[in-house]
């Protein structure tokens, strides 16, 4: 019997999600157990990272990495996984752009342990303990991963072969990744390295509401109002990221009514996700009085960077915000 | 160039029809100014993207100067008012993520005015000198020490692992 | 595929060499990557400079070509051309101000040295991105259309129509002849203004190449150089011009008198139906419908009763019509500055105190007093009369600039004045400005002839009597600079040299037809000393005070400039649309809309049935704001695309502090 391609999964800096989203293609993942043996998946099978890093080099056909790298264990089994994998792919919007974990690049690791550890509200460490890579124990040195100040993409790691966006990724493009690596493995041509599985045009081209030209006299807050569910969601004054999203996931969040907010990351050739919306949504203000666009902005965009960049601030060109300490920064 | 004075890089879009032909202007008229700022002619300060901007601090710029026609007097009638928006956004993004206001200068000029383009970029250059380098991409060149984590991870698992014979 | 780049630094005498080492900056430049040729030469613009890069590019295969010299608005053309003679596209080739940008604002010779460095690098890694573009041709259709029948687009029309071409005037008023027809006399010949003016609106009015639109405006213009749609309204007059034979019965029985405030400048009375002047051109009248007592009550007509040939027509309805034009000439003129507005001289509030305007009907034989200058009672001779000079001109309040005409013109009045009367008449002026041919003569004719010249700017006038020599009369305050005193000086009439200001729907006028104005209010010229009658829109010209203050011989000369050029571009049959121009690809573009009001020039529409947006490259103008603007990137500027630009940043910053350490790679050029 042929040995079966080989197919690992690992997860970095996540929350779990990409890994229950291969689930949701349902009996789908049966095939998929059929067609791969699964070498590492640690949410779901007892494998080693031993017998990976005992492997040959390439010996793995397809690794499924989800997640970013906030820390020396996760940069590590990028690194191992990358010499381990013909193919490597990012899965999801963690491993592609950040997503929620890179938002902590607005702070470092010194703010963020002396929040957690010691001023939460919740914490009990009279002594101010934080977590330290290397603890001399009786028992001898013990190490913990160092945590990084600043989280990195998995390109920003190692090389990639392919990405698959989304928070997490749709189902069926989860599926045709599968289906293509699987045909690519029978000698069918692969995409072109680098590709992004998903359209190469924008969430408006998949949303169905009707558009008009664009004046804005005041940003809203999806607090604020409940909107029709036939016009464009940002003439009706909600930011609405679809502008600059690329497409592939069929539009679901303005289908139900609710302001797309960026998960499947930029279109392609994009470098900077949060640029394009912030030129889009500005260009279109309905002001020339500098203190009417300012009041405009700042009440209508409280928070900026989490409005531009909550998948893509490591992918971003500035990746992170100033870090404390230099004078500047939280 | 002197080892004790930190010379700030400035970049300058600057518009065709108006700041550069007020550029020119200084210098036909050799009006002096520090060299800090080194300019990109484009043909209306409403073709500055964002990413531009993001691009020149993320490559180590001090300084982004946005330089266009007054308002009212846009060869292109209206396009530098775009231009204004798209600096208030990016101001407000960037003031977000803790970098100092005088680094992000939006400046009018007529082609007339070379005496107001010298004089601003004069004031930006002292401004920028007193906030410091920015070195944007040293925040996120980690200091060293992980280095020696990520190699230290085989030979831990080849521990816990390998039951000596 | 790399390309290979050919550099040359120009010494350009000493004004770079002086400054920038400029052989250490072209050993520079030929270290850097992509770059094959590197040189430094006296004066690149020369032909010998131009043959070098001209060798290189036969001999050496060069591909690209950047040229570090003077500022691209000198010689970006000289070696764009010198490029493309030698094969290689123009395009291919960019500037590097290293002069005007670097050399000469530079002191220290070591920084000046870093800093043309850095811009070399720039724009060595720009050029290798750069691509190749072509300009488009378009037909030049030969209409023009003359917006304006003052002097200076009557001028331009009848160049245009002598040399054989159709031409449409549009004319906002009932007449053509603009200001100009409103004056008595003109300076410094004296010529009387009507005589000189209304052959020449006769010529329009019978031109068989001229179709007069009178009473009409231009609602929409769409559409770009050599190939304009324009859409006119006619406002309905209320006769039929095919009837109508201009005898002028209808005037002399229309029992509604109106004050006459547009020709007459509100100092006499027309009829409900009128012709503004006797010699008006065209010679149809029009009904004043706001003020027609049929309109108002459905009585009278009778001008209707008494019309010979039945061509009074009260149904009638503006109309439209749609023209094919190749050219625009605008030569909308101006308004007077409204000297209510600087009430320390009782305009408007002390009865004898007149505008220039106001005194030009005055003067005029055909005026509201038969040429008779007498104060408002329409009886009394005054004997004395002042003129203040610079009534909101010059002045940082109203209008800051020179008027051009109203010293002139003050001193014609004061000729005038004692050409007809007894009167004693005084010019309190800041400065004589008498420019042009004879004017400074024509101050001196008026200093023999006994006119008086205090130096001051007037500070009131006032009717509030001090002693008793001033009852009655009307006092001008004055600080004469030249004897060094305040003055209270009597007279029975003042005039107020008001200046000329922009129209008040100037810039509303010149958005529609895609031009700009300035802060000031007049309209933009492409240059201000080398192309005065162009504006930044192609196939629109501007000509007379539209375009700023000016007298008479300038505004007929700046109409025969503007016909000139156009003449020139309709000989020449087609243009050369530039490919500095905005594309949208249709496979990124999610018909999202953002752009669709971003272009002033409307060159971006919406496709529906495709849902994508699409740019008419003909109307583009290559602003690059929508460019910048797009979500989805989708939107490409050609000669300054993304690529180009991010490429020319990282060349500017080679040398600037990066976190992951290492120099630039080579330019990653497109397969």
């Amino acid at each position: 019997m042929t040995a079966k391609p080989k197919l690992a999964l690992y997860w970095a800096a996540s929350c779990g999600g990409c890994e229950i989203a291969v689930l949701a293609i349902d009996e789908k993942i049966l095939e998929v157990a059929a067609a791969f043996d699964i070498v590492l998946w640690p949410v779901a099978i007892d494998a080693k990272v031993h017998d990976i890093e005992k492997m040959a080099d390439q010996s793995i056909d397809v690794c499924l990495f989800n997640g970013s790298i906030r820390n020396s264990e996760q940069e590590y089994m990028a690194q191992l996984l990358r010499r381990k994998s013909k193919i490597l792919v990012a899965f999801g919007s963690c491993a592609h752009e950040g997503c929620i974990p890179g938002l902590a690049n607005l702070a470092g690791r010194e703010a963020i342990f002396d929040y957690v550890y010691r001023r939460s509200p919740s914490v009990d460490n009279p002594q101010g303990i934080v977590p330290q890579p290397e603890f001399e124990a009786p028992e001898g040195t013990l190490h913990i991963p160092v945590f990084y100040d600043t989280v990195k993409t998995l390109d920003q790691t190692v090389t990639v072969d392919y990405y698959v966006p989304g928070c997490p990724p749709e189902a069926e493009n989860i599926y045709a990744i599968v289906k293509a690596v699987v045909a690519g493995l029978g000698g069918a041509p692969l995409p072109p390295a680098g590709t992004v599985l998903g359209k190469e045009t924008t969430v408006c081209d998949e949303c169905e509401r009707t558009r008009n030209e664009k004046k804005i006299k005041a940003f809203k807050r999806t607090w604020e109002m409940i909107p029709n569910e036939t016009d464009c969601l940002l003439e009706q004054g909600l930011v609405c990221c679809g502008l600059a999203t690329r497409a592939g996931c069929g539009a679901l969040c303005p289908k139900v009514n609710s302001p797309c907010i960026g998960c499947h990351g930029a279109n392609a050739g994009v470098e900077d996700f949060g640029a394009r919306m912030m030129t889009s949504l500005a260009s279109v203000i309905d002001s020339n009085d500098p203190a009417e666009i300012r009041r405009i902005i700042q009440a209508g965009i409280p928070d900026p960077v989490g409005t531009f960049y909550r998948f893509s601030l490591p992918r971003s060109l500035l990746r992170r915000g100033a870090l404390a300490g230099n004078g500047r920064g939280h | 160039m002197s080892d004790e004075r930190f010379e700030p890089k400035i970049i300058a879009f600057l518009c065709n029809w108006c700041s550069y032909r007020a550029a020119d202007l200084a210098g036909t008229a050799r009006m002096k100014y520090q060299p800090n700022i080194r300019t990109i002619r484009v043909m209306c300060s409403g073709r500055v993207d964002p990413s531009f901007v993001l691009k020149a601090f993320s490559l180590g710029a001090d300084g982004v100067m946005i330089a266009g026609c007054h308002p009212g007097e846009c060869h292109y009638l209206e396009q530098n008012y775009k231009a204004m928006r798209r600096y208030e956004m990016l101001r407000h993004t960037l003031l977000a993520m803790g970098m100092e206001d005088h680094r992000l200068r939006l400046q009018w000029a007529s082609a007339a005015e070379g005496n107001v383009l010298s004089a601003a970029i004069n004031e930006m250059i002292e401004q920028v000198r007193a906030l410091g380098p920015l070195n944007w991409p040293g925040l996120w060149s980690e200091n060293g020490g992980h280095q020696a984590a990520i190699e230290r991870l085989p030979h831990e698992h080849a521990e816990a692992l390998e039951v000596s014979a | 595929m790399s390309e290979k780049v050919g550099v040359y630094i120009c010494h350009c005498g000493s004004n770079i060499a002086g400054t920038v080492d400029v052989v250490e900056l072209a050993k520079f430049a030929g270290e850097l990557p992509g770059v094959t040729v590197s040189r430094e030469y006296k004066f690149m613009c020369s032909s010998l400079g131009q043959e070098l890069v001209a060798e290189d590019i036969q001999k050496q295969g060069l591909t690209r070509v950047v040229v570090g010299a003077c500022s691209p608005h000198l010689h970006e053309k000289t070696f764009r051309r010198a490029c493309a003679m030698a094969g290689l596209n123009p395009y291919l080739m960019q500037m590097v101000s290293l002069r005007e940008q670097v050399s000469w604002v530079t002191e220290d010779k070591a920084l000046a040295l870093d800093k043309a460095k850095a811009m070399i690098s720039g724009g060595v890694r720009r050029v290798q991105l750069q691509e190749e573009l072509e300009p488009t041709p378009v037909p030049v259709n030969p209409n023009t259309l003359v917006v304006g029948g003052g002097v200076a687009g009557i001028q331009a029309a009848l160049e245009l129509a002598d040399a054989g071409y159709p031409v449409f005037m549009v004319e906002r008023e009932p007449s053509i002849g603009g200001h100009m027809a409103q004056f008595d006399k003109t300076f410094p010949t004296l010529d009387c203004s009507a005589c000189i003016l209304t052959p020449k609106m006769s010529d329009v009015g019978t031109h068989d190449k001229i179709t007069l639109l009178s009473y009409a405006e231009v609602e929409e213009v769409t559409g770009f150089v050599g190939n304009f749609h324009v859409r006119i309204r006619k406002r309905a007059r209320g006769v039929d011009e095919k009837d109508c034979t201009g005898c002028g019965i209808c005037i002399e029985k229309c029992p509604r008198k109106v004050v006459d405030e547009v020709f007459e400048a509100g100092m006499g009375y027309r009829k409900a139906i009128y012709r503004p002047f006797p010699q008006a051109v065209p010679k149809f009248p029009v009904i004043d419908r706001a003020n027609c007592t049929f309109y108002e009550r459905g009585t009278c007509k009778a001008c209707e009763k008494f019309c010979p040939t039945n061509a009074i027509r009260f149904d009638q309805e503006d109309s439209f019509l749609d023209l094919d034009i190749g050219n625009i000439i605008l030569a909308t003129g101006w308004d007077l500055f409204d000297a209510r507005r600087l009430s320390q001289f009782g305009y408007g509030r002390l009865a004898n105190v007149f505008t220039n305007l106001e005194f030009e009907r005055l003067c005029n034989a055909a005026g509201p007093t038969d040429g008779k200058i007498v104060l408002r009672d329409g009886v009394t001779e005054p004997k004395s009369i002042a003129l203040v000079h610079c009534v909101g001109s010059r002045d940082k309040t109203t209008n800051p600039q020179c008027s051009a005409v109203c010293c002139m013109a003050a001193l014609k009045f004061g000729h005038l004045v004692m050409e007809k009367t007894q009167a004693e008449v005084t010019s309190f002026y800041i400065d004589i400005r008498a420019p042009h041919k004879n004017y400074e003569e024509f101050y001196d004719r008026l200093q023999d002839e006994g006119m008086h010249f205090v130096r001051g700017r007037v500070a009131e006038v006032t009717d509030a009597a001090r002693r008793p020599e001033e009852e009655g009369k009307l006092i001008v305050q004055v600080e004469d600079t030249l004897v060094g005193k305040q003055r209270r000086l009597p007279f029975d009439m003042v005039v107020l040299m008001s200046g000329l200001q922009p129209r008040a729907d100037a810039r509303e006028v010149g958005l529609r037809f895609g031009i700009s104005c300035s802060m000031d209010g007049w309209f933009t010229e492409r240059h201000p000393k080398l192309d005065p009658v162009a504006t930044m829109t192609d196939g629109i010209f501007i000509a007379g005070v539209c375009q700023g203050p000016k007298d008479i011989p300038d505004s007929v000369a700046q109409g025969a400039a503007a016909a000139s050029r156009i003449q020139g571009m309709i000989a020449r049959g087609t243009v050369m649309i530039e490919p500095v121009v905005a594309t949208i690809h249709e496979e990124n573009c999610s018909g999202c809309r953002i752009c669709n009001n971003l272009c002033p020039f409307n060159a971006i529409e919406f496709l529906a049935e495709k849902s994508v947006s699409y740019i008419n490259a003909a109307l583009c103008k290559g602003c690059g704001t929508c460019v910048a603007a797009c979500p989805a990137q989708a939107i490409s500027g050609a000669h300054f695309n993304n690529q180009q630009i991010n490429a020319e940043i990282e060349g500017l910053l080679y040398d600037a502090v990066r976190g992951n350490g290492g120099a630039p790679k080579p330019v990653a050029v497109p397969a």
